[in-house]
């Protein structure tokens, strides 16, 4: 199965990402993410963040799961490589995930290719049939 | 959906359904076309639902989709029942446009236009990630947010008469910078004074229509050939992290439900949480304005490194194009105090207004509309009939048409670089893919948005430029 699949879009990026778990299509839309801005492929694992993120709802937390990726590149200047350790519980009214981001910190030999502002809701969806796939668009 | 044509510039979504007032929309025919390929209508008719709304939702002739509100948008709400919201500002809160007037003219700086180019590359930090000059605690970051370009003058870039030349006079009075997150804070102290990526840019410009003589000499542009300065840039990752912020923080409060798009999230204007949006957006302006200021410092120091002096580099304007501001407005007959949302909209005041700066209140304020990548830009004047039709605004640049995705399959950076220089247009940029995605073909012809905002009187052409050096993000 593919990761994540890129759409047609006007003004900014809109992909689609797959997983045979809710926890595989989180970890495949962050790394569809982080490729609109550099190649995950060329990130060495040298750094890791432990991420925890909620949402009152999955839409919620699945656009705050994928800011900390924005967030940890502008303000710590970090590039994510892989997603590890995703896990996706539901607590009472809330839906909390926690990831390992492994990655490096920028350095010359990296490109950096794109930029994106936002993650948004535009057209946002999370579907279940007998995968998961979310769609999302992000603000570039 | 119901599209009522008016006139050749005019056109209306009927009150109707949800709608609390009329959707009117100025456009052409030829760009009405675009314009209905995408999801701009349904979402202007969205906008016109929201609680409080006054007059019309209005759209601007370059509007295109946005998040909730369409680009181009422009809405006025009640300020005692009417509400705000982020995502009627925009994630690039106050990306705007300044503009620097030159003595000299293409002939002076043409031999050394590469070396200018050159040299405002390597003293203004630019591309995605790239860090500022500057190194900022968050008590300097918070006094950024809350005094905009004065803090950035009082701290030697630029001059006290830019202020004046401001919008709000480079400061809105109501930032509370206390308010923003820490994730906000953290992503706006590396980039202060800096460019950024994606559509900013920085262009040295050549002044070649003038279509008001008179008008042009107030803003002064004098000749053609004239040398002018375009910056074009925002409040970087912290204006996103405030939008952000806030739509979480919104729905958090508000829930969801009963929005037909999740980006109209809201909140009544006189909520704690309204008013706290209001003052971190306005925090995020400030950074906004304390970036162009440090941006136009640098190169007035590259002119005069370059050329021997900067000397009449004045400031022609710097304008605000995604914010909500409190304004009066002549509602009913009545002078009414409302909160007015433009996003991807330029405010565009006519004579006499109390807001523009005292040299220019005899005309009407500098309106900045940049064109596209290696294409046009236009500097147009603020009109009493825009008061009255467009709550004081009109467009804001080009609009794209084709996404990034198909300007990289069908154009290469390479490519437009050389068919640029062949045109006599200097390119310098940090992405090769960046320029193959802002490559103009990809966007709305900016000739016919502003001939649109001039037939329709809500922003008359003042001037005409094309660059002559281009240094993108």
């Amino acid at each position: 199965m593919r990761r994540y699949q890129f759409l047609r879009h006007t003004a900014d990026a809109k992909f689609r990402a797959f997983g045979s778990s809710l926890e595989e299509a989180f970890a495949n839309a962050a790394l569809a993410t982080a490729s609109l801005m550099w190649d995950c492929q060329k990130i060495k694992e040298r750094v890791e963040y432990k991420v925890t993120v909620e949402g009152r709802d999955l839409k919620q937390m699945l656009v705050n799961f994928l800011e900390e990726i924005l967030y940890l590149f502008e303000s710590k200047r970090f590039l994510l490589a892989v997603v590890d350790k995703i896990n996706i519980k539901r607590e009472k009214n809330k839906f909390k995930l926690k990831a390992v981001f492994k990655g490096d910190k920028y350095k010359d030999i990296y490109i950096i290719h794109g930029d994106v502002k936002a993650i948004t809701y535009n057209e946002m969806k999370i579907l279940n049939n007998d995968h998961f796939t979310l769609q999302v668009v992000v603000d570039i | 959906m119901e599209i009522r044509k008016i006139n050749d510039y005019t056109w209306e979504i009927p009150k109707q359904g949800e709608m609390k007032v009329s959707t009117i929309i100025y456009i052409s025919e030829s760009l009405l076309e675009s314009v209905k390929r995408d999801q701009t209508l349904r979402q202007a008719r969205n906008v016109a639902c929201l609680r409080g709304i006054q007059k019309n939702a209005y759209v601007m002739p370059d509007a295109h989709q946005g998040y909730g509100f369409p680009i181009g948008g422009v809405a006025a709400f009640d300020m005692e029942d009417g509400i705000i919201s982020p995502g009627g500002v925009g994630y690039d809160i106050n990306c705007g446009v300044r503009l620097l007037r030159t003595d000299y003219f293409e002939k002076d700086i043409h031999q050394r236009r590469q070396q200018l180019l050159a040299e405002i590359f390597k003293e203004v930090p630019a591309g995605v990630g790239k860090g500022g000059r500057t190194h900022l605690t968050r008590k300097i970051l918070e006094d950024v947010c809350l005094r905009g370009a004065e803090w950035a003058v009082a701290n030697g870039y630029g001059r006290q008469e830019d202020l004046l030349r401001t919008e709000e006079n480079g400061k809105m009075e109501g930032a509370d910078p206390s308010l923003l997150s820490r994730r906000a804070i953290e992503r706006g102290i590396p980039q202060l004074g800096t460019l950024g990526a994606g559509n900013h840019f920085l262009e040295i410009q050549k002044v070649s229509e003038i279509f008001d003589e008179e008008i042009a000499e107030v803003f002064g542009i004098h000749f053609k050939g004239q040398i002018l300065v375009m910056i074009h840039c925002g409040s970087r990752g912290l204006g996103h992290q405030v939008a952000s912020d806030y739509i979480r923080l919104m729905e958090n409060k508000f829930g969801t439900r009963d929005l037909p798009d999740r980006e109209l999230i809201n909140a009544p204007i006189r909520s704690e949480l309204g008013q706290e949006y209001y003052k971190s957006m306005s925090a995020a302006v400030n950074f906004a304005f304390a970036n162009r200021q440090m941006i136009a410092h640098w190169v007035r120091n590259v002119f005069a490194r370059v050329m021997g002096s900067s000397e009449g580099m004045d400031q022609i304007y710097d304008v605000c194009h995604n914010v909500a501001k409190f304004e009066k407005h002549i509602i009913d007959g009545q002078t009414k105090k409302v909160c007015v949302h433009r996003k991807g909209a330029t405010r565009s005041f006519g004579p006499g207004r109390e807001e523009i700066p005292e040299v220019y209140r005899a005309v009407g304020q500098p309106v900045l509309i940049p064109g596209s990548m290696g294409t046009a830009s236009y500097i147009l004047v603020g009109t009493s009939e825009a008061e009255k039709i467009s709550f004081g605004s009109t467009a804001h640049g080009a609009g794209r048409v084709m996404s990034r995705h198909e300007a990289l399959r069908r154009f290469r950076g390479e490519k437009i670089k050389q068919e640029m220089e062949s045109k006599g247009i200097e390119l310098k940029s940090t992405s090769w893919k960046g320029v193959a995605e802002e490559a103009s073909q990809a966007y709305k012809d900016v000739d016919e948005v502003v001939r649109v905002s001039h037939k329709v009187g809500i922003g008359k052409l003042v001037a005409r430029v094309v660059p002559v050096a281009v240094m993108k993000g």
